[in-house]
């Protein structure tokens, strides 16, 4: 196929944010265009990665609809491509972000054409990551990212929101600049920066260390690991619903891509050495995180606590290097995108009618907001990881994995599930059940129609993957092989040339 | 005797009978400011093209104390174009702030002219005559509102440390003399080596100078004070136009005559570079007047450009001219939305007064935004191109740390440059500036952001025009 469909995928957010830009006259129209521009785009988007999904080829782990262009003087070329990895991630972002936009249109007051110009742009970038086959246009999307980001939390944040916004750029920006000197090296070393190149080519052994620690550096912060999570709470807090709703969902899961694409393709030396040290931090993650999320008061720190312990579940999975642990992860992420996604909507559904995130502002909604309080049941048990939802395929599979690689790991790493059922159903019972102690909600109505397509949508897709996770298994198992394979054969190549 | 080649210097010649017709007119034609202005626009375009019809080999000239390479006639044109940039978009504000003597733009022709002799010098005597011809010029413009306290604070400030920088100059350019017995380039480059012990001590007296002229921390002590008390047009002009031959001489003098004693300047030059982008990050924190923040800012930037030059190869060459040459489109940028910050024909320099401007100019807080992103090197915008060059190069070359401290400094001074960002986003809109910009500022404030904000559609085109540039 000679359409060029990965870079009609990344561009046409940016070509739709282009389009709201320009738009002028009368406040009101433009309102009206630049909503209808945001949601034809991102749902054309959607759309069209399903027809992606469609014409992708199960049966090969090379990348596939693959692009090349001339773009830096012939030494860095502009190179696109995907295999069954990076197609899973690519869904979900365009099926989050159209979310995004319908839950923002009604809950952003003001400058909302701005805001549908900063989620476009965000998206572009975001699928920029999964698509780039090149490691400085991976850098280039993984780091745009952050101008976008920084604007969304910081305009249309909560009260502190400054401070959050300032504390996520600086983090994340210190982390990744050492990932920059990591590929600019990789390029001295080997003369390329191509990815397929360099997952076939080996990176010499003793390079290997330092430039895994400068990429970890990077997606540690991204992802984020205990101790550099702090940012999380703080940037979840404070962002607008969708801004939460991309971060958790999407802007995480690069940093676990990133993990699987690079960190093991590249440095399987390094993956080797420094697994226990990413097996520490996660459990010290699931466990630590998940203690500090019981004794949260306020419902979106405590969802951005949970996060950081779901993605050292992910990290656990990935390192383990087991077929089982590595598919778990992925399938983790997916339902960790759809789940997180759906509990911080939840909360945005409540803050929008009485402007309060604290738990203790609400209690006895199920009399109120039946349904709120159905859809808000079903992503809680998502969350805890109840088998025939999306949430427990990867947990289980991850222990699995785990299991395999490490019973202690494994065996840690079940107190974290304890915790989460622990925490959640807590939250749960303290939001929903009860008697209503608080008067002022009792003029709280109950979802509306655009959220009750919304939460509909995911809830279809939890249950569905929960319950049939195959088709997801069929697009990643011969990539995931893939990557296992290739990581053995260097692992032992390189002990060879040890004992040699 | 052979025949004196006035064809490779028409552009110089052009500009000195420019000068000199323009100071006649301005004296025996009253009020004729807004003439002697269009037609210094008018000279520095056609010199613009008197340069690029020059020939594109290798010429020296002079009893070879000139030379036209490419790396002059680059520079060359930076520094036209931007000059006439500068001078577009500084009109409103010289005419508000009363400041539109004819000497002004007749000085900066002048200035000019001396920028231009130093890039094409190849020789010590030609390079300090450049040298001096636009530093007096640039004392003058510091001072330039004669009647406030800060312009001639500044302008004194500005003569009495330079003056003292040209006398370390000279005295070095006389050690080299004195021990290699030359003053042409090639000659030293022939006669100098480590056993010459007189001539490196000479070397650190011209390094020394050099590092003045573009402001090199630990010789910076006059920049912020001077880009603050000049006019900002000015400022502006300092901030972009002496920068250019600067660098430039600065990379002739270390890539030709000093070549073979790379050991004896590297480390130098290395110190300078970090202690700039450190001091440049950390001292522009604190800053609430944007001109002293953007002498910071201008300062660390240096900082960059000079850790491409302490790699002593033909990449590094390369990745400074590019770095120079966005560094050059942002502050353009930068110093253009300096100038829009204005109510009721008063100027504002206080970055508070920014508060709240993408409420008030949604257009003009969005291209701002760009630029100051740009100057925190954010990909996707050109600023990043210009730092990930400069690092390409460093880190050929093994200097892990320089490139290291390069990128933390990086992130420290994204922290300022956000600040401004906040300040101008997420801050309650003060009351709104005049709106009636004008055309030539507008012109070049709609064209840094866009190239800025487009340079990653096809950055080939900046590296394959400097790929080519060699330095002879």
């Amino acid at each position: 196929m000679n359409f060029p469909i990965l870079s009609a995928i990344i561009f046409i957010p940016l070509i739709g944010a282009f389009f709201i830009f320009v738009t002028k006259g009368e406040q009101k129209n433009v309102e009206r265009n630049s909503k209808y521009v945001a949601i034809f785009t991102s749902l054309s988007n959607f759309f069209l990665s399903i027809l992606l999904w469609y014409f992708f080829d199960n049966s090969t782990s090379d990348f596939q609809f693959i692009e090349e262009k001339k773009w830096m003087s012939g030494f860095i070329n502009f190179q696109l491509g995907i295999d069954g990895i990076s197609m899973l991630f690519i869904l979900l972002t365009t099926f989050i972000a159209p979310l995004c936009i319908f839950s923002g249109i009604h809950s952003i007051k003001f400058k909302i054409k701005e805001f549908l110009i900063a989620i476009l742009v965000m998206e572009t970038l975001m699928l920029g990551v999964f698509c780039s086959l090149n490691l400085v246009i991976f850098y280039l999307f993984f780091e745009g990212g952050l101008i976008p980001m920084f604007l969304i939390i910081g305009i249309w944040g909560g009260p502190k929101r400054v401070y959050s916004a300032f504390k996520f750029f600086l983090f994340t920006l210190l982390g990744s600049v050492l990932m920059l000197v990591a590929i600019i090296s990789i390029y001295w070393i080997t003369g390329t920066t191509d990815v397929i190149r360099l997952l076939d080519g080996r990176i010499p052994q003793e390079f290997q260390y330092l430039l895994w620690l400068a990429f970890f550096s990077s997606f540690a912060v991204k992802l984020p690991m205990w101790p550099v999570h702090t940012w999380l709470p703080d940037a979840h807090v404070e962002a607008p619903t969708a801004g939460s709703v991309i971060l958790a969902a999407i802007l995480l899961k690069m940093a676990g891509y990133g993990f699987i694409r690079f960190s093991l393709g590249l440095f399987p030396v390094a993956s080797d050495y420094f697994t226990p040290l990413i097996f520490v931090l996660s459990i010290i993650a699931i466990i630590y995180t998940s203690l500090v999320a019981l004794m949260q008061d306020d419902m979106k720190k405590l969802i951005a606590y949970s996060s950081v312990a779901h993605m050292g579940f992910v990290t656990i999975g990935i390192f383990s290097l087991t077929k089982q642990g590595l598919e778990g992860s992925i399938i983790q992420m997916m339902s960790h995108g759809l789940i997180s996604a759906a509990l911080f909507l939840c909360v945005g559904v409540v803050y929008d009618r009485y402007h309060s995130r604290m738990i203790s502002s609400y209690g006895g909604l199920v009399n109120i907001m039946p349904k709120y309080a159905l859809v808000f049941m079903i992503f809680t048990l998502a969350a805890l990881g109840l088998p025939g939802t999306s949430g427990f395929v990867g947990e289980f599979l991850v222990l699995v994995g785990a299991l395999q690689k490490n019973i202690l790991v494994a065996v840690l790493a079940s107190f974290g599930v304890i915790l989460v059922a622990a925490y959640m159903l807590w939250l749960y019972r303290r939001v929903i059940f009860g008697k209503i102690t608080n008067p002022e909600i009792k003029e709280i109505t109950d979802l509306n129609k655009t959220e009750i397509y919304i939460f509909a949508s995911l809830v279809f897709l939890i249950l569905f993957f929960g319950v049939y996770p195959k088709p997801l298994f069929n697009t990643i198992d011969i990539s995931i092989s893939n990557l296992i394979n290739n990581y053995q054969a260097d692992l032992s190549f390189h002990l060879v040339k040890i004992n040699n | 005797m052979q025949a004196i080649p006035y064809i490779y210097i028409l552009p110089e010649l052009f500009l000195s009978v420019a000068i000199m017709s323009l100071l006649m007119l301005g004296v025996f034609i009253k009020k004729s400011f807004k003439l002697v202005s269009l037609l210094t626009i008018l000279s520095l375009a056609f010199a613009i093209i008197l340069v690029l019809n020059q020939p594109s080999e290798v010429v020296k000239i002079f009893n070879e104390s000139y030379i036209i390479d490419k790396l002059s006639i680059f520079m060359k044109v930076l520094t036209l174009l931007f000059c006439l940039f500068v001078l577009l978009s500084s009109k409103d504000y010289i005419k508000n702030n009363n400041i539109d003597k004819i000497e002004y733009p007749i000085i900066i022709l002048a200035s000019i002219l001396g920028m231009i002799l130093m890039i094409s010098s190849y020789d010590l005597i030609v390079f300090y005559l450049g040298l001096e011809l636009q530093s007096l010029c640039l004392y003058i413009l510091a001072s330039f509102r004669r009647e406030d306290v800060r312009s001639s604070e500044a302008g004194l400030k500005y003569f009495v440390l330079s003056a003292l920088a040209s006398g370390l100059l000279l005295y070095g350019c006389s050690l080299i003399y004195g021990f290699t017995g030359s003053t042409n380039f090639e000659t030293i480059a022939t006669n100098l080596n480590e056993a010459n012990k007189g001539a490196v001590f000479g070397i650190v007296f011209i390094i020394v100078g050099l590092a003045f002229k573009i402001s090199a921390v630990p010789f910076h002590m006059w920049s912020p004070d001077v880009y603050e008390g000049s006019p900002t047009s000015v400022t502006n002009f300092f901030a972009l136009i002496p920068k250019i031959a600067a660098i430039s001489v600065f990379i002739r003098f270390m890539y030709v005559p000093f070549i073979n004693v790379i050991n004896q300047w590297q480390a130098i030059i290395i110190f300078l570079s970090i202690a700039s982008m450190i001091v440049g990050a950390v001292a522009a924190i604190g800053q609430q007047n944007i001109k002293r923040l953007m002498a910071y800012s201008s300062i660390g930037h240096m900082g960059y450009a000079l850790a491409g030059l302490a790699t002593g190869t033909n990449e590094g060459i390369q990745s400074v001219i590019i770095y120079l040459t966005i560094y050059l489109i942002m502050n353009l940028g930068a110093f253009g939305c300096i100038f829009m910050m204005k109510r009721e024909n008063i100027f504002y320099e206080n970055i508070n007064d920014l508060s709240g401007l993408s409420k008030n100019h949604p257009i003009l807080a969005f291209s701002f935004l760009i630029i100051l992103f740009s100057l925190a090197g954010i990909p996707p915008l050109a600023g990043f191109f210009a730092k990930f060059y400069i690092f390409m190069a460093v880190i050929e070359v093994k200097m892990y740390a320089l490139a290291i401290i390069g990128l933390v400094t990086t992130v420290v001074s994204a922290f300022y440059y956000i600040r401004i960002i906040k300040v101008i986003y997420f801050d309650n809109p003060k009351k709104p500036f005049d709106k009636n910009y004008d055309f030539g500022l507008k012109i070049s404030l709609i064209l840094s952001s866009i190239l800025i904000l487009v340079y990653f559609i096809y950055p080939s085109i900046l590296t394959d025009l400097v790929s080519s540039i060699e330095v002879y």
